[in-house]
C-alpha cells in the first residue's frame, strides 16, 4: 500500500506513517526512489516465497493431504519440523534486511546480475535468506512425495486420490527438481558478492564512471537461465495447488463427480514436464537468436494446452449440477474467470514478436498478478472457508464471508484490471515515480489513482475475514465431522483431527468424487462406504 | 495411528520411507550439481581463453585424493555388509575407517587451498579459479555433512542396534546411498577440473 501511495501521489508526502520511516528511506515523509525499489523487490519475494507458497503447500499441504489420503500424519515429522524453522530462519533473514545499511535487497525479485551483484548489503542477505527458504522448500517436496506415495491408506490406489493430491504432488516434484538450480545461482552469486569472483559480470564492466576491478569473463545471462529455471515452474507451483483445491470444492458443491478426472490428472503431469522446459520465454529481449526463440514459444504455447483442458474440465463439471452456492463455492466459482483471464492474458507475452512491445511493461505486472492474486489467492481464500470447519471443529460465519468475497471480488479487479491498459500504451514497471517522467504516459496516469483507490478498498475488505478468523475460532457455529456433505478421506476424521488423524485406519472402497451416484439413496458416498452401489468407471 | 513403513516396506511401492527420501534428496542434489555443472560448460564455452586444469592444479595430489574417497566408499558398502551379517564390531571398524578416509580427504583438500593462497591464488583471480573453489567448496561442505551423520551412526546413532536392528540397517544403507553419491559427484569433478 506504500507502493501504491507512491505512485497515485508520486513524491507527496506519505501521511501518518511516513514520519516512521526514518530519513534513510523517506526524509520528510517523502519516499526515496531507493526505498521504493525496496519495496518492490521485496513485495516480490515476500509474497512469493513467504507468502503464496507457504500458504498453498507448506500449509494447505501439511494439514489436508494426510488427512485426505488416511495417513496419521506426514511420512517425516522431524524433517517437516526442520522444513519449518528452516523457513521461519529465512523469514526472519529476509525481514531484518531492511534494517541493514543501504537497506533491503533492491534489484527486483529476480535479482538480475550485474546489478545485484554491485547493489547494497540488502542483497546478501537477501540471498543468505533465499537459501533457508530453498533448504525449506527442498526439505518439504521430499516429505510430501514420500507421505503421498508411502501412507496411502489401504485401498486407496493413485488412480482413487482426490485430485488436490495430485496436485501437491506434482507441485512437489516441481519444488524439488527446479529449486537446486537457483540454489546453484544463489551460491555463484553469493561468490561473486562476498568472495569477489565474477561468474555474473562481464569484462570491462564500468560502474559510475570507472572500471570495476574483477577478473571478470563472467555471463550476466547465465543468472537469467538459472534464475528462470526456477521460477517458471514457481509459478506453477504456485497456481496447481489452487487448482486442487477449487476441484475438491467444485466437485462438493454441484453434487456430481467431476468431469473428466482421469484427464485432468493427465494435464497437470504434462503440465509438471512441460513447466522445465518454458523457462527462456521471460528472455526473448536478451538476444539469444531466434531459433532459441522459437522453441521456447512452442513449448509455451503448448503448455497452455493442459492449462486450458483443466479449466474447461473444471467449467464443464458446473454443467448439469445442484450448484449449492456456499462461500468457498463462491471463491472457486470466481477463481475460474480470473485464472482465464490471467491464462489468455498470457498468450501475447509467449510470442516472441507482441512480447518485444509488452515486455516489462504494466501488461505484465497485470498479467501475472491475475493468475497470482485474483486466481490463486481467491482459490486459497475458498480453502480456508471449506476446511476450517475440519481444523476446527466450527464454521465461519456466512454473512462476514460474502461481504469479504463481493468486496475482495470487485476491488481485485479494479486493481489489476487497468493495468493491462497501462501496460498496452506502454507503461514501464519499477518506475517510483509511476511513469509521471514519461510523456507518452500522461493518458493512462489516471488509472494509478484508481488502481491505489482499489488496492485500499481490497485491504479494507480484508477486516471482516480477519475478524472471522479469529471470532470463529472460538464462537463459531459448532459442526459435525461431515458438515459439507463432503466424500473424500479427511471428512471421516474427527474435527479436529487429534494426534494421528483417524481413530480407525480407514480403507477405501471406491474413487474420490462418488456424488449422486445413480441407485444410491443419499446423494454422496464417502470413500470409506463399502456398501452403496458402485459408480460407472469414470469416462476420458 | 503410528506412522507405516518405517521399517517394513510398502508391499505395492517394494520401498520403506526412507529409501525414497534419501532417493528424491538424490534426485535434487543432482540438479544441484547439473546446475553448476552447466554453469561451467556455459562459462568455458564463452570464455576467450582457459586454461589447462593441470597446468594450475596438483594432478599426483588429487588422483591420491580420489583414490583415498573411493576406498572410503568401498568402507562404506562393508558397513552395510558387516550388520546384514550381524556383526556390529566389524561395522564399527569399517565404519571407522570410512570416517578416518573422509578426513584423511578433507585434510588433502585443505593442504591444496592453502597452497592455493600461499601462492595468491584466490577465488578472484580468474573465473577457473572461481568455479574451481566453489565446486570444490561445495563437495568439501557435503563431505563435511557426511563425516557427521557418520559419526553419529559410529557413536550415539549405534544405540538403535539393540532397539531395532532392522531400521538401524536402513538408515546405515540411506547413509551409504548419500555417501556414494558425495563419491560419485567427485569422479566427474575430477576430470573435469584437474584434467580437460
Amino acid at each position: 500500500m506504500l507502493m501504491r501511495w507512491q505512485l497515485a501521489y508520486p513524491f507527496q508526502p506519505i501521511p501518518i506513517i511516513g514520519e516512521w520511516l526514518g530519513d534513510t528511506r523517506a526524509p520528510g515523509g517523502i519516499m526515496l526512489p531507493e526505498f521504493y525499489n525496496q519495496l518492490g523487490a521485496m513485495h516480490g519475494t515476500i509474497m512469493v516465497f513467504l507468502g503464496v507458497v507457504p500458504l498453498a503447500v507448506g500449509g494447505f499441504g501439511n494439514f489436508v493431504l494426510p488427512l485426505q489420503i488416511g495417513a496419521p500424519d506426514m511420512a517425516f515429522p522431524k524433517l517437516n519440523m526442520m522444513s519449518y524453522w528452516s523457513f521461519f530462519m529465512g523469514g526472519v533473514v529476509m525481514l531484518a534486511s531492511f534494517f541493514v545499511p543501504g537497506g533491503a535487497a533492491n534489484s527486483g525479485w529476480t535479482s538480475y546480475a550485474p546489478l545485484s551483484v554491485i547493489a547494497t548489503t540488502g542483497q546478501t542477505v537477501w540471498l543468505v535468506g533465499m537459501i533457508f527458504l530453498i533448504t525449506s522448500s527442498l526439505l518439504g517436496s521430499v516429505n510430501f512425495i514420500v507421505t503421498a506415495v508411502q501412507l496411502r491408506a489401504p485401498g486407496l490406489s493413485f488412480m482413487r486420490l482426490p485430485f488436490f493430491v495430485w496436485a501437491q504432488l506434482v507441485t512437489s516434484f516441481l519444488l524439488l527438481l527446479a529449486f537446486p538450480p537457483l540454489e546453484a545461482a544463489g551460491v555463484l552469486q553469493l561468490m561473486d558478492r562476498v568472495a569477489g569472483t565474477s561468474f555474473f559480470l562481464p569484462s570491462g564492466l564500468v560502474v559510475g564512471d570507472a572500471p570495476l576491478e574483477v577478473s571478470g569473463g563472467g555471463s550476466p545471462l547465465l543468472w537469467q537461465h538459472l534464475f528462470w529455471f526456477l521460477a517458471h515452474p514457481e509459478v506453477y507451483v504456485l497456481i496447481l495447488p489452487a487448482m486442487g483445491i477449487v476441484a475438491e470444492i467444485i466437485a462438493n458443491n454441484t453434487r456430481k463427480p467431476i468431469w473428466g478426472y482421469r484427464l485432468l490428472i493427465g494435464s497437470v503431469i504434462f503440465l509438471g514436464f512441460m513447466s522445465f522446459v518454458v523457462w527462456a520465454h521471460h528472455m526473448f529481449m536478451t538476444g539469444m537468436g531466434t531459433t532459441m526463440s522459437t522453441f521456447f514459444q512452442t513449448t509455451t504455447m503448448i503448455i497452455s494446452i493442459p492449462s486450458v483442458l483443466i479449466l474447461s474440465a473444471l467449467l464443464l463439471s458446473l454443467y448439469g449440477g445442484s450448484i449449492r452456492f456456499t462461500v468457498p463455492m463462491l471463491f472457486a466459482l470466481a477463481f475460474l474467470p480470473m485464472f482465464g483471464i490471467g491464462g489468455l492474458t498470457g498468450l501475447p507475452l509467449g510470442l516472441a514478436a507482441p512480447d518485444i512491445h509488452l515486455h516489462d511493461t504494466y501488461y505484465v505486472i497485470g498479467h501475472f498478478h491475475y493468475v497470482v492474486a485474483p486466481g490463486t489467492l481467491l482459490a486459497l481464500f475458498g480453502g480456508i472457508y471449506y476446511w476450517f470447519p475440519k481444523a476446527t471443529g466450527r464454521k465461519m460465519n456466512d454473512l462476514l464471508g460474502r461481504i469479504h468475497f463481493w468486496g475482495s471480488f470487485i476491488a481485485i479487479n479494479i486493481v489489476f484490471m487497468p493495468m493491462f491498459i497501462q501496460g498496452l500504451s506502454g507503461m514501464n514497471r519499477r518506475m517510483a515515480d509511476g511513469g509521471l517522467e514519461y510523456s507518452m504516459n500522461e493518458d493512462v496516469l489516471i488509472w494509478n489513482t484508481v488502481i491505489s483507490m482499489g488496492a485500499w478498498t481490497l485491504g479494507l475488505f480484508q477486516l471482516p475475514f480477519i475478524f472471522n478468523f479469529f471470532w470463529s475460532i472460538k464462537k463459531g457455529e459448532r459442526v459435525g465431522n461431515n458438515p459439507w456433505k463432503a466424500t473424500t478421506l479427511e471428512w471421516s476424521a474427527p474435527s479436529p483431527p487429534p494426534h494421528g488423524n483417524f481413530i480407525e485406519p480407514p480403507e477405501v472402497h471406491r474413487g474420490p468424487y462418488d456424488y449422486s451416484v445413480p441407485g444410491s439413496e443419499v446423494d454422496f458416498l464417502m470413500q470409506t462406504d463399502a456398501d452403496g452401489p458402485q459408480a460407472e468407471p469414470a469416462k476420458g | 495411528m503410528d506412522i507405516p513403513y518405517i521399517v517394513q516396506e510398502r508391499p505395492d511401492t517394494g520401498l520403506t520411507n526412507v529409501k525414497l527420501g534419501i532417493w528424491l534428496f538424490l534426485a535434487s542434489e543432482v540438479m544441484l550439481f547439473g546446475g553448476l555443472f552447466s554453469t561451467y560448460i556455459l562459462l568455458r564455452i564463452n570464455a576467450v581463453d582457459w586454461p589447462l586444469g593441470s597446468d594450475i592444479l596438483n594432478v599426483p595430489i588429487g588422483t591420491f585424493n580420489t583414490v583415498v574417497l573411493i576406498s572410503s566408499s568401498v568402507t562404506m558398502v562393508m558397513c552395510y555388509a558387516a550388520l546384514k551379517l550381524d556383526d556390529l564390531a566389524g561395522y564399527k571398524k569399517y565404519m571407522a575407517a570410512t570416517i578416518g578416509l573422509s578426513v584423511l580427504f578433507l585434510g588433502v583438500k585443505l593442504y591444496e587451498y592453502v597452497d592455493k593462497f600461499s601462492h595468491g591464488d584466490y577465488p578472484s583471480g580468474s573465473t577457473f579459479l572461481a568455479i574451481y573453489f566453489t565446486l570444490t567448496g561445495l563437495h568439501a561442505l557435503h563431505i563435511v555433512s557426511g563425516v557427521v551423520v557418520n559419526g553419529y551412526f559410529l557413536g550415539p546413532g549405534a544405540a538403535l542396534w539393540n532397539t531395532n536392528k532392522e531400521q538401524f540397517i536402513n538408515r546405515i544403507e540411506a547413509a551409504g546411498l548419500y555417501w556414494h553419491f558425495v563419491d560419485l559427484v567427485w569422479i566427474f569433478l575430477f576430470p573435469v577440473l584437474y584434467l580437460l
